[in-house]
């Protein structure tokens, strides 16, 4: 895999997270992140949303007018997010009764559009889908961690099994009401971007 | 053509349009089928579940599950007013939330603290059979509670005032809190307690904290730590279905058939 490759694939990650640094899709990140397990297949679902969406528009970018591009992206995104809930219905119809009306609400995660307008309208397909891939992982990394300790400490379990013995259960664990309400998230994205920018210190923004 | 002139922008528009169209229609038209199929497939675990004839967390096949749900169990469509049977509906592709929203099949609902806005005509109830009788009654319950409408089925002993089970099936509350209502602890608090006292009076309620053993508290159900709105939704649901504007009519005759009044 050659350097530029790889910055696109895992530069998301840390250097250039979506919401850590871009702060970018913090409404689902606060939404999604009681349970890990929705907060996982929102992941996907955006990652797959996010990728295909970036190689569409880069393979037509040469075609959009200028003037009506923005409103060409959505269509493009708001198609494939109606076809990914339409799957996840036939095939995880558990998880999509879970995750309701988020997953619709992916066609409004700043995300999606940032990357087809920055990355995907200037590049070739096959970056933009690695541009997509990368970012889709940064998305889902900062989620899963949130949702890691939202269900810990909110419910006492990890991915639906206990971990802590929760008092609404006969056991000792006394849960925290707060992470399950969504500031909690915020909370949690907050301490998160400080440690991350404490730790690199470039990521931070000039008075 | 220019790639900013009206007509090359107007004319991409369009094409964008359409290519976005048939794959979203095709989309939806081919995993129709499988939606549908996955719907009713829940619908029926849902009412195994509360039924007993599958225990809390344990998984079945489709198969299995229609397999149980034909053996055992008798969907029976009836007249919500007149708690009789009702005439002309198949139980078979019967929609209870569709029908109570079509303005046809449904009447506006007295105002009632459930929150429920119009009542469908028909409801469907479910018959859990044993030696080819009636066992129990599974009945469909909604109500508000802080977030979202809750959907679920109650289980009712063929005394018609037994609790036997139930769950909710659909809703959104706060997880950990509200959500505490698909607690399989909690909703075994349930069982064996009764919805009417002895004047005939829907008398389940839940309370603040716990309500000890079905004996000693036949009318009260453990109150949901951290969730008083969803806790008092529960009570408001129990309340408006059991009562005359709910299956009080349909319980009344059921009762009747079995010979007791």
């Amino acid at each position: 895999m050659d350097k530029q490759t790889k910055g696109v694939l895992f530069d998301p990650l840390f250097n250039n997270n979506p919401i850590a640094l871009q702060v970018l899709g913090i409404c689902s990140a606060l939404a999604v992140t009681t349970k890990l397990e929705t907060a996982l297949v929102m992941s996907i679902a955006l990652t797959v949303v996010l990728s295909c969406s970036n190689v569409t528009i880069s393979l037509i970018r040469n075609y959009i007018p200028n003037s009506i591009r923005i409103i060409v992206q959505l269509t493009v995104i708001a198609s494939l997010v109606i076809i990914t809930d339409q799957v996840l219905k036939a095939f995880v119809y558990d998880v999509s009764k879970q995750l309701s009306v988020f997953v619709g609400l992916i066609i409004t995660n700043c995300i999606v559009m940032g990357r087809a307008e920055a990355y995907a309208m200037a590049n070739k397909p096959g970056i933009s889908f690695l541009d997509g891939i990368g970012n889709g992982l940064g998305y889902s990394m900062v989620l899963l961690g949130i949702g890691f300790f939202r269900e810990l400490f909110g419910s006492g379990k990890v991915f639906g099994v206990e971990i802590m013995s929760t008092t609404n259960d006969g056991g000792w664990y006394f849960t925290n009401g707060l992470m399950l309400m969504p500031p909690s998230a915020f909370f949690l994205i907050g301490i998160m971007i400080w440690i991350l920018r404490t730790a690199k210190p470039a990521q931070i923004e000039k008075e | 053509m220019a790639r900013d002139s009206t007509g090359y922008t107007v004319g991409f528009a369009a094409l964008v349009c359409v290519i976005c169209g048939i794959g979203v229609a095709g989309a939806a038209v081919a995993l129709k089928p499988r939606q549908e199929e996955n719907k009713i497939l829940d619908q029926q675990k849902q009412v195994l579940y509360v039924a007993g004839l599958l225990k809390p967390g344990q998984e079945a096949s489709p198969a299995e599950v229609k397999a149980l749900f034909e053996k055992n169990i008798r969907p029976e469509v009836i007249d919500l007013k007149t708690g009789t049977p009702a005439k002309g509906v198949e139980a078979k592709g019967f929609d209870q939330q569709r029908a109570a929203k079509d303005p046809a099949t449904s009447t506006p609902a007295p105002e009632n603290p459930a929150k429920v806005f119009r009542l469908p005509n028909n409801a469907l109830v479910y018959h859990v059979l044993k030696d080819g009788k009636t066992d129990m009654l599974i009945l469909p319950i909604q109500g508000y509670g802080l977030w979202s409408v809750m959907y679920g089925y109650l289980a009712l002993d063929d005394d018609t005032t037994t609790v036997e089970g139930i769950t909710f099936y659909q809703h959104g509350e706060t997880p950990g809190l509200g959500g505490e209502v698909d607690n399989p602890k909690w909703k075994a608090g349930w069982e064996g307690r009764k919805i009417y006292d002895d004047q005939g009076k829907v008398a389940l309620t839940v309370i603040k904290g716990q309500a000890g053993p079905p004996q000693a508290a036949p009318h009260r159900i453990d109150g949901l730590s951290g969730a008083t709105i969803t806790s008092n939704g529960v009570t408001n649901t129990i309340q408006f279905w059991f009562g005359p504007n709910g299956f009080g009519p349909y319980l009344k005759q059921f009762s009747q058939s079995q010979g007791r009044s």
